[in-house]
């Protein structure tokens, strides 16, 4: 959620960019005319968050303002204004549970339900092992396989509470649970359609 | 030139004119809340809708440029009504507590809720909450009264060239701060107060004192720096409650700094209030006027002229100066001088010591090179005046000096005085630029000027205004950067040294050589009272700082929100303070206790009244007859060449907040140095 980060998260000094993301970051500075390479922002501040456990420290967002040449306090806007940037440690699976409408009707309380008896996490919150957080999101545009979940970059949909457990157990079992539909369907067929 | 038509009434305006400003050049009032003239336009409170004909919905007319054939409604039922719903969001997660917000009384959002909203509120459910945010010690937070209309981050990044503010999160969750904790450095951070249209950023000193309706408002101006901003002095009784900033384009546009704002707590400290005169212990103790006289009376008896010195303060008035000075005319002393940092710059010429260009001026300067000067601290209105020029682009500043942020960048050529010379001789590359710029411009600080060396580096400002074309018919591009509110009045009225006089150095030396019997200080603190020897020391003044301490007998006068009296700022403008409260106890207004004094002494001044005393100022020196008016100073030759000293050159003042005996007593100002300067200092350890 775009609610404060929880600011007494312990911040590192310092963030510096690996050499390969150095190089991938001047690329995208790159691609804009001068004077308006703090277009590039977005791009900079996802490259920082990969690198850096999947959340955004204060320190790298102070790096990606220096590059832009930009104050620290814009850059601080644009992190918090978007949903994706992470500005808190998060676990190693960030579990994002749609519950806009479509979802919520087909189902994403039961998500919810499991993320809170199983993992013991509601919205916002981090496992005590580190493994999961959990947060709600709006719409992530797969209603026509709702309810879904996104975790880390990937899309889980036609989901229930017992197959999102079993997603949970896998993930934390060190597997790879096959990632879309669950219930094995194509696209966006139609349930009844016969399976690929 | 498109022509439209609002309400019925065609007008015609100038390109670029938006929808609002033309109502507002017809006098019709359209709500606003994140529209402000001096700041760039978000359209984002919605609050300003107009009908334009041939759209579907209401448009926001701040963000809306007038356009040929327009036709603009303003009160028809749509627009009505769309304000109605505007004002109703607006009021969603506002808490209705005014009774409690100090905002109460002269709030934007109070007032148009009254005047455009419902008669009642219709939403029942839950208002979100915001934690307030630190700010520090001048501006004081209640972020859920926040409507987010942005005024103070769009200030922070613009005006004042401090972008530290934000908007956090989006949506309901939209919070206005600063992320990380940290207090709001600026000099002109009390301007966010007057930005904000609600009680979400309120003055933190003057936070529950007083409702605005209580308070009397006197129309008068700074003195706490040489720039001369227009304020208002809100009173209740005889206490100064709190100070205001006042339109006037020319100065100050509309702004202040926090010093002439958040200062005033301290004509409440420290004050003289009575006459003292020094014991036979060696302890001040109180006494009346006529016993005061009397004991200087008996110190001037049979004194000769040359061992009676007067030195004029930063605060003083020029009617006091006047009179003093014709005092010491009188008594036939040569040794006065208005200049107690103990500079020795050529005074003969106006243009010499004066912001030649104006401050309005600034704006159509291209290069501009600043000489020993940190505007930022010394004059925080100009400096804001030159990031307002550098914004619309194309200005170039260089720097002889201390190398700080003065909020836009700047091209750093070093703090040796000998850089001048270099750029004179066109060694430097700053000087290309100067030779190529349109509307050159050398702002030359007081600090540069208060050195030994200061008539040379004056000799080579001229130098280099006259070599690089700065002085010419309509531009003159040179500028003396005052610090203090008394220096061009003073200069102007020559109260330097006479033939044969001493200035303040001479004086204080001779003073500890015992060659100076009587020492008149009006006012001036600055100096170095422990080198003063067994010198009889007067002092008039309104706060008991260093020369208080020091005087032999103290003479109690008024402070600028107290008296009527004449001022010229560094541009040389002509303007007065108002009394907003009377002085406490038996303090006197200045004038007038020189008037009284000369009386005693034997030597009674011609005048009876403040305008008599005007009057005969100003037929000695016609400078003094237009308020508000910056008479043109011929150019001339002033100044001389000598070797310059290779000591770096700095600016004259280092703690902003305390520059004078009225910021030193304020307990504000006190904790702004600890908020403020001190981290910095603690860092650069």
């Amino acid at each position: 959620m775009s609610a404060p980060a929880n600011m007494n998260a312990k911040q590192p000094k310092t963030f510096a960019f690996t050499p390969a993301n150095l190089e991938k970051a001047k690329w995208f500075i790159a691609k804009y005319p001068k004077n308006r390479e703090a277009s590039a922002v977005i791009p900079l501040l996802q490259l920082a968050q990969a690198q850096h456990d999947n959340w955004l420290p204060v320190a790298a967002m102070d790096v990606v303002a220096e590059m832009l040449e930009m104050p620290p306090v814009r850059v601080y806007e644009v992190a918090s204004f978007y949903t994706m940037f992470n500005r808190a440690p998060v676990g190693k699976f960030l579990l994002q549970v749609c519950t806009t409408t479509p979802c919520w009707l087909r189902g994403s309380d039961d998500i919810k339900h499991v993320c809170k008896s199983k993992l013991g996490i509601s919205d916002g919150e981090t496992s005590k092992d580190g493994m999961f957080s959990m947060m709600e999101v709006e719409c992530l545009g797969a209603c026509v396989n709702a309810p879904m979940v996104q975790i880390n970059d990937d899309y889980y949909e036609d989901l229930t509470g017992d197959s999102f457990a079993q997603i949970c157990d896998e993930l934390a079992a060190g597997k790879t649970p096959s990632i879309g539909s669950q219930t094995g369907r194509q696209g966006s067929h139609p349930a009844s359609a016969k399976k690929a | 030139m498109p022509k439209l038509k609002i309400n019925d009434i065609e007008l015609e305006v100038a390109p670029g004119t938006s929808v609002l400003q033309a109502c507002e050049q017809l006098g019709i009032e359209v709500p606003r809340f994140c529209y402000h003239d001096k700041l760039s336009v978000p359209a984002n409170c919605r609050m300003c809708l107009v009908e334009v004909e041939k759209t579907p919905k209401p448009q926001a007319s701040c963000a809306l440029p007038c356009g040929e054939g327009m036709v603009v409604k303003t009160n028809t039922p749509v627009v009505l009504r769309a304000r109605k719903n505007v004002m109703e969001m607006l009021l969603i997660n506002h808490p209705l507590d005014c009774p409690i917000c100090d905002q109460g009384g002269e709030c934007d959002l109070q007032d148009q809720a009254v005047a455009y909203g419902f008669d009642r509120g219709r939403y029942a459910e839950a208002k979100r909450a915001v934690k307030d945010k630190e700010l520090g010690p001048l501006v004081k937070t209640v972020m859920t009264r926040c409507i987010h209309c942005t005024r103070c981050v769009r200030f922070a990044d613009e005006i004042a060239g401090t972008p530290v503010l934000g908007g956090f999160g989006r949506s309901e969750h939209l919070e206005i701060g600063t992320y990380i904790e940290k207090a709001v450095s600026s000099e002109l951070s009390g301007n966010l107060v007057d930005v904000c249209p609600v009680g979400a950023l309120t003055n933190k000193p003057y936070a529950f004192e007083a409702r605005p309706w209580e308070l009397s408002k006197t129309e008068t101006i700074d003195v706490l720096d040489a720039i001369g901003s227009n304020i208002r002095v809100d009173t209740r009784g005889q206490e100064v409650m709190r100070i205001l900033p006042r339109l006037h384009e020319d100065v100050n546009e509309e702004w202040i700094s926090d010093k002439t704002r958040y200062a005033c707590d301290g004509l409440k400290r420290q004050r003289l209030d009575t006459p003292y005169i020094r014991g036979v212990d060696g302890k001040l103790k109180p006494a009346n006027w006529g016993e005061a006289f009397a004991a200087i009376a008996r110190q001037v008896k049979g004194m000769p002229g040359e061992s009676i010195a007067a030195i004029a303060g930063d605060l003083a008035d020029a009617e006091a100066m006047f009179a003093l000075k014709q005092l010491m005319q009188q008594l036939k002393s040569p040794n006065i001088d208005c200049r107690q940092d103990g500079a020795q710059y050529d005074s003969s010429q106006r243009a010499g010591y004066t912001f030649n260009s104006k401050i309005s001026g600034i704006e159509q300067a291209d290069v501009m090179l600043l000489v020993g000067t940190n505007p930022r601290l010394e004059a925080s209105l100009i400096n804001a005046r030159i990031r307002k020029r550098w914004l619309r682009g194309g200005l170039k500043v260089g720097v002889i000096g201390e190398q700080t942020d003065l909020t836009y960048p700047t091209k750093y050529l070093g703090a040796n005085p000998l850089v001048l010379d270099e750029i004179l001789q066109g060694r430097n590359a700053f000087a290309e630029l100067l030779k190529n710029a349109k509307n050159p411009m050398i702002i030359v600080g007081a600090g540069a000027l208060a050195r030994k060396d200061g008539l040379f580096i004056q000799y080579r400002a001229r130098k280099i205004a006259e070599t690089y074309n700065m002085v010419r018919d309509g531009w003159n591009g040179f500028n003396v950067l005052q610090t203090v509110a008394s220096r061009v009045a003073g200069l102007d009225m020559g109260f330097v040294p006479a033939q044969g006089g001493k200035a303040t150095h001479d004086i204080i030396a001779a003073a500890g050589q015992g060659k100076i019997g009587l020492l008149y200080l009006l006012g001036a603190d600055e100096i170095d009272m422990s080198k003063l020897g067994n010198t009889f020391v007067v002092y008039q003044g309104h706060h008991g700082d260093a020369g208080a301490s020091r005087a032999d007998v103290i003479l109690p006068g008024s402070a600028y929100t107290e008296k009527s009296a004449l001022y010229m700022n560094t541009e040389g403008r002509l303007q007065s303070t108002r009394r907003a409260a009377f002085p406490p106890g038996q303090a006197k207004e200045d004038w007038q206790i020189i008037r009284a004094l000369s009386e005693v002494l034997g030597h009674a001044l011609p005048y009876d009244t403040l305008a008599q005393l005007r009057q005969k100022m100003v037929q000695a020196h016609a400078l003094f007859a237009r308020l508000d008016h910056v008479e043109p100073a011929p150019w001339n030759n002033f100044a001389r060449d000598g070797v310059l000293e290779s000591a770096p050159l700095r600016s004259s003042i280092a703690n902003f907040y305390q520059t004078d005996v009225i910021s030193r007593a304020s307990p504000t100002m006190a904790q702004c140095v600890d908020a403020f300067l001190k981290p910095v200092a603690e860092a650069a350890e």
